[in-house]
């Protein structure tokens, strides 16, 4: 057998050394031509960084995953490559057949090759949900992880003065990266109150001692400590972005507990970025078209071993809940090692499961201390782009929803055609299902935006070619400027870079299956993202120079920079 | 107080019924399981085409049916106001093609019988061919131009005739599912059993496209429509370069094929949205509307005979629907005369979205006792060539 | 112009000595390094927005950065709808902008 793992993030990385472990052979596929996925975005082989881990975390880990993989012919690695369909047959060895095409992105004449796949992990991630604001739709206005995407990944400041904004601890890792770009954060605004974030995080703390010292990190936050000099202000919002072709200013107001906005609070602030990110929206066409069953919750059902409504499929990662890279990483190596033939009690996962426990209990706190909230159609007007790719302003949607007779989220959408465009609803989608919602009841038709058949665009005269020849190298794109993740690996280590982690005193154990990181003095994990964790190089006496600029950045406990030359 | 009719399927046959009907002064309901045009309506592409069809009486219907259209669209218009979207009805015209040096004779041939009947049937030398559609395929080998043949957005437009409809004083039941059929002591039937309630009425009018077999069966008095699936793809919005509705010459052989397996011929069109939809394929795996990838590469080819310069453009989504099919290839329009108070206004095939307002009318006229504008017995359940398919009622 | 590349000597990540590369948007040249994409080329040229919309004509760019929003297409040596954000750019790059207006409807 084989296990096709979809996704090279920590999900998909943990998955496919999990099943290897197991002995059974692994593809594993990932659109961009790096592993890592969001999480681990990085510079590209051909300028590759000294000290990739400065702008990242866990990033031995993700060298440890990839090393292994690299190094190992029994995993097919397909960088570059897309998914563009899965489809289900009844009958067959396998049911599922995946349609990959390989080559640079949204090229022409991309070879294609389809695997049927006896047991199938998917691990496709999520995106930003960012909900519509006034002038959101101006140049300068970002998601906030495009901030962090170009941080990490291009080493590009995306302005000079940034607002970050929206709603979840991702804000605060993206802070840094932005910070440690070398632009001016003004402030990060989270929608949520203070109160509601101590109700989403307080709650059952015990449940928080697998996560050492996580609890007085989030306790922190609660209490507002959060001492750097990037303004953190809870309870408000980005309520509107001006300017003439780009965003020149932004209008900051604060909110009521439903995320109203509250009138008279309103002020105006000068920005040239605008990074704005009220969540994440799971990846769901690939597990829909595998017909996985999804939740109520909108997320993947899985039970103990990973394992979806239907055999042989897994999934792993943000899909089964937003949990960020800890629950991604347990997930992937018990969705792996299930996949390969284990079960969800073996010893070599026994971590892993723990570790997924503890994990699995942050995505319910993360919702309930910033969850959307439905004050927040508040701030929208008439004018205000809900559908970015069709140009479909909020009055326009109201009005064809209260004209039409249908009751139907189908008869909104071809009606106004929002979510009809090119990007197919993935970001406008959740926010024009609630509007629906709200203005028609319900709706009837029992469609979702989130289905889509053609997971990625593919080129007619793609789809009309057969699939290319087998045994012809599809792994590698026809661009010259890739270089495959072994040539990279061998790169780094060439940087020195066990030595910079040897300095910072972490030890690590491993177990048998699953490694976790115990931490130095300071009990903290090094986790970014959903978990809103610090970064404690600080406490680890690491300063950074910038050079030229005589800026130094000492990251404060919270992981936010602090610049010592200006600020807000 | 009974409603004169219900109506059982809100697609845009049920809803064209129940515009006809409404305004005409009748009390009218219509029930849909789903939301409104929720089935075939939203699935296809919104056809309006005389040059599919040969001589005979689905040919005259269309032909009618043209004639309603421009009106229709005019009069929805200015009854529902500029807040309401554009059902977009556009007389773009069609032109068909063959791609093979085989498929000449047949193409003139039946343009030929087409112009006997009536159609404006044009055939063009490949120059000409090339002014009305600069990015043809040059090696076509025959070229017939129909400016007849319209387009429209169909679930705008059965959204526009249901609120027309709601404005005339129809009654509009969604998310409510008929389950079986209410009779008086005599057996007649006098109205519908939903999961919400009965529904009395005294006529019951099925128009549930491909679903109408299962209706019919609950009903007790089953009609044989069966589903046909057909498969669409969507580009990305690109630069207008498409300017009528050109298929390849297969298109008419499949829609009269009675073949259960793959038929597929290529279909493409523009919308006013700008993308461009790629059809088609005929498969009968009943309602299985499941991604398959070999349809697609089949359709994707032969949209690729046509205008080759497709090869480089984005497939961003594919959608499937289920056709209303008949055994005889005729929808069913009118009185079932094996249970009186049933009627029928479905097993449209690939048509329905241009023949509903034609469909309509007949039942309109029909069911008011005034004169129709053509012979509606081809589309009867006493014609002929439905006997051997007909079940007796119960 | 505020989007820029940071030089790689304040780069506390020290990445490697890049290799120039230069690439034409709608005939104007612009000057990135190997390796970034298409998007982090112009972004670093100061450039924040490079397509306008089939409606209103409004300015887009960049915005998810991750390759699912497709406001940042491009038309790259010929092929439509490029995700800049997502293509490597590489030198010599023809690169053109995309307005694509609607049909208009004929009556």
């Amino acid at each position: 057998m084989t296990v096709l793992v979809i996704g090279g993030g920590p999900a998909g990385l943990a998955a496919a050394v999990s099943a290897r472990r197991r002995g059974v052979p692994v593809v594993l596929v990932d659109s961009s031509d790096q592993l890592g996925g969001q999480f681990w975005r990085h510079l590209p082989d051909e300028r590759p960084a000294a000290h990739p881990e400065r702008m990242q975390h866990g990033w031995s880990r993700y060298e440890r995953l990839t090393g292994e993989l690299t190094a190992d012919d029994g995993c097919e690695i397909l960088t570059e490559t897309q998914v563009w369909a899965i489809e289900r047959f009844d009958e067959g060895r396998s049911t599922i057949a995946a349609h990959l095409v390989t080559g640079p992105a949204d090229g022409t004449d991309r070879p294609k090759r389809t695997i049927r796949a006896d047991a199938l992990v998917l691990a496709p991630g999520a995106h930003d949900r960012t909900l519509p604001f006034p002038g959101w739709d101006l140049p300068g206005v970002f998601t906030a992880g495009a901030a962090q995407a170009f941080a990490k990944a291009e080493r590009v400041a995306l302005g000079e003065r940034v607002v970050i904004a929206g709603a979840g601890p991702f804000l605060l890792p993206v802070a840094a990266s932005v910070a440690k770009t070398g632009s001016r954060v003004l402030a990060v605004y989270e929608a949520s109150r203070v109160r509601s974030l101590a109700a989403g995080w307080l709650p059952k703390p015990w449940r928080l001692v697998g996560a050492a010292g996580k609890a007085a990190e989030l306790a922190e936050y609660a209490a507002g400590h959060v001492r750097h000099r990037i303004p953190y202000r809870t309870g408000h919002a980005v309520i509107a972005a001006q300017g003439d072709g780009r965003v020149e200013a932004v209008t900051i107001a604060r909110l009521a507990a439903d995320w109203s906005p509250i009138a008279g609070t309103e002020r105006t602030i000068e920005a040239d970025a605008v990074c704005v990110s009220h969540g994440f929206t799971p990846r769901l066409e690939l597990p829909i078209a595998a017909r996985c069953e999804i939740g109520a919750d909108r997320f993947v059902v899985t039970d103990a071993g990973q394992r979806t409504s239907v055999p042989g499929v897994f999934a792993a990662g943000e899909i089964t809940g937003i949990g960020g890279v800890d629950a991604a990483l347990a997930e992937g190596a018990i969705a792996g090692h299930c996949a390969a033939g284990g079960e969800a009690g073996d010893a070599e996962i026994r971590a892993a499961v723990r570790s997924r426990r503890v994990f699995d209990d942050f995505t319910g706190r993360i919702e309930a201390a910033h969850g959307i909230r439905p004050g927040w159609t508040g701030w929208l007007t008439d004018d205000t782009v809900v559908c970015r790719c069709e140009e479909v302003p909020y009055g326009r949607l109201r009005s064809v929803a209260s004209a039409s007779s249908s009751a139907s989220l189908r008869a909104l959408t071809l009606g106004t055609r929002a979510g009809l465009g090119i990007c197919q609803a993935r970001i406008c989608g959740r926010t024009v299902e609630d509007l629906a919602q709200r203005a028609s009841g319900c709706a009837l038709d029992g469609t979702t935006l989130d289905r889509r058949p053609i997971a990625s665009p593919i080129r007619l005269g793609e789809l009309a070619a057969d699939d290319a020849p087998r045994g012809a190298r599809t792994d590698l794109p026809p661009t010259g400027a890739h270089q495959d993740a072994h040539g990279r690996a061998e790169q780094e280590g060439a940087h020195g870079r066990t030595e910079q982690e040897g300095a910072h005193g972490r030890t690590e154990q491993e177990g048998a299956q699953w490694r976790t990181e115990q931490k130095g003095a300071h009990g903290c994990t090094e986790q970014e993202d959903a978990h809103g964790r610090t970064e404690q190089e600080g406490a680890h006496g690491r300063t950074e120079h910038e050079g030229a600029r005589g800026r130094t950045e000492q990251e404060g406990a919270h992981g936010c920079t602090e610049r010592k030359d200006d600020n807000t | 107080m009974p409603a004169d009719v219900v109506i059982v399927g809100a697609g845009i046959v049920g809803a064209a019924c129940a515009r006809a009907l409404a305004q005409s002064g009748l009390s009218v309901t219509i029930v849909d399981r789903g939301a409104a045009s929720s089935g075939t309506s939203a699935h296809g592409e919104g056809n309006l085409l005389v040059s599919d069809k040969g001589p005979g009486p689905e040919l005259d219907l269309a032909r009618y049916a043209s004639t309603l259209w421009p009106t229709c669209a005019e009069e929805l218009a200015d009854e529902l106001g500029p807040e309401f979207p554009s059902i977009e009805y556009e007389r773009k015209g069609g032109i068909v093609a063959a791609t093979l040096p085989e498929g000449a004779e047949p193409l003139l041939s039946f343009a030929e019988s087409q112009r006997d009947a009536g159609v404006d049937a044009r055939p063009i030398g490949i120059d000409d061919a090339l002014e009305l559609e600069p990015d043809l395929n040059p090696a076509l080998t025959a070229v017939v131009h129909y400016p007849e043949d319209a387009q429209v957005q169909p679930v705008i437009a059965t959204d526009a005739l249901l609120a027309s409809a709601r404005r005339h004083g129809a009654t509009v039941r969604l998310g409510e599912e008929v389950v079986g059929a209410l009779r008086g002591a005599d057996g007649r039937l006098t109205g519908v059993r939903t999961t919400r309630g009965d529904v009395a009425a005294g006529a019951v009018l099925v128009a549930a496209g491909p679903w109408t077999g299962d209706v019919t069966r609950a009903l007790g008095t089953p009609l044989p429509v069966l589903p046909r699936r057909g498969m669409v793809l969507v580009t990305t919005r690109m630069p207008h370069r498409i300017r009528h509705k050109v298929y390849d010459g297969d298109y008419f052989a499949a829609t009269q094929s009675a073949d259960a397996a793959l038929q597929t011929s290529a279909v493409v069109e523009s919308t006013a949205g700008g993308t461009v939809l790629i059809g088609s394929s005929r498969e009968q795996v009943g309602f299985d509307a499941r991604l398959r990838v070999d349809v697609l590469r089949e359709v994707a080819g032969k949209a690729l005979r046509l205008f080759p310069f497709l090869t480089g453009m984005s497939v961003m989504r594919s959608y499937a629907g289920f056709r209303p099919y008949m055994p005889d290839h005729l929808p069913v329009i009118g009185p079932d005369h094996r249970d009186p108070g049933l009627w029928h206004a479905s097993g449209h095939e690939g048509a329905g979205i241009g023949l509903s307002l034609a469909t309509a009318r007949f039942i309109a006229d029909r069911m008011l006792g005034t004169p129709l504008a053509m012979d509606d017995a081809p589309f009867l359940t006493t014609r002929d060539s439905l006997r051997p398919y007909l079940e007796v009622a119960r | 112009m505020t989007a820029r590349l940071l030089p790689p000597d304040d780069d506390p990540i020290r990445p490697a000595a890049p290799r120039a590369i230069r690439i034409a948007i709608d005939g104007e040249p612009a000057e990135g390094v190997a390796g970034q994409t298409i998007a982090g080329v112009v972004l670093g040229s100061g450039r924040l927005n490079w397509r306008r919309t089939s409606v209103a004509g409004s300015p887009r760019g960049l915005f998810c950065g991750i390759g699912v929003c497709f406001d940042c297409i491009v038309t790259v040596n010929g092929e439509r709808d490029v995700r800049a954000c997502q293509r490597r750019a590489t030198d010599g790059d023809v690169v053109e902008t995309q307005h694509d207006v609607l049909p208009e409807v004929a009556e």
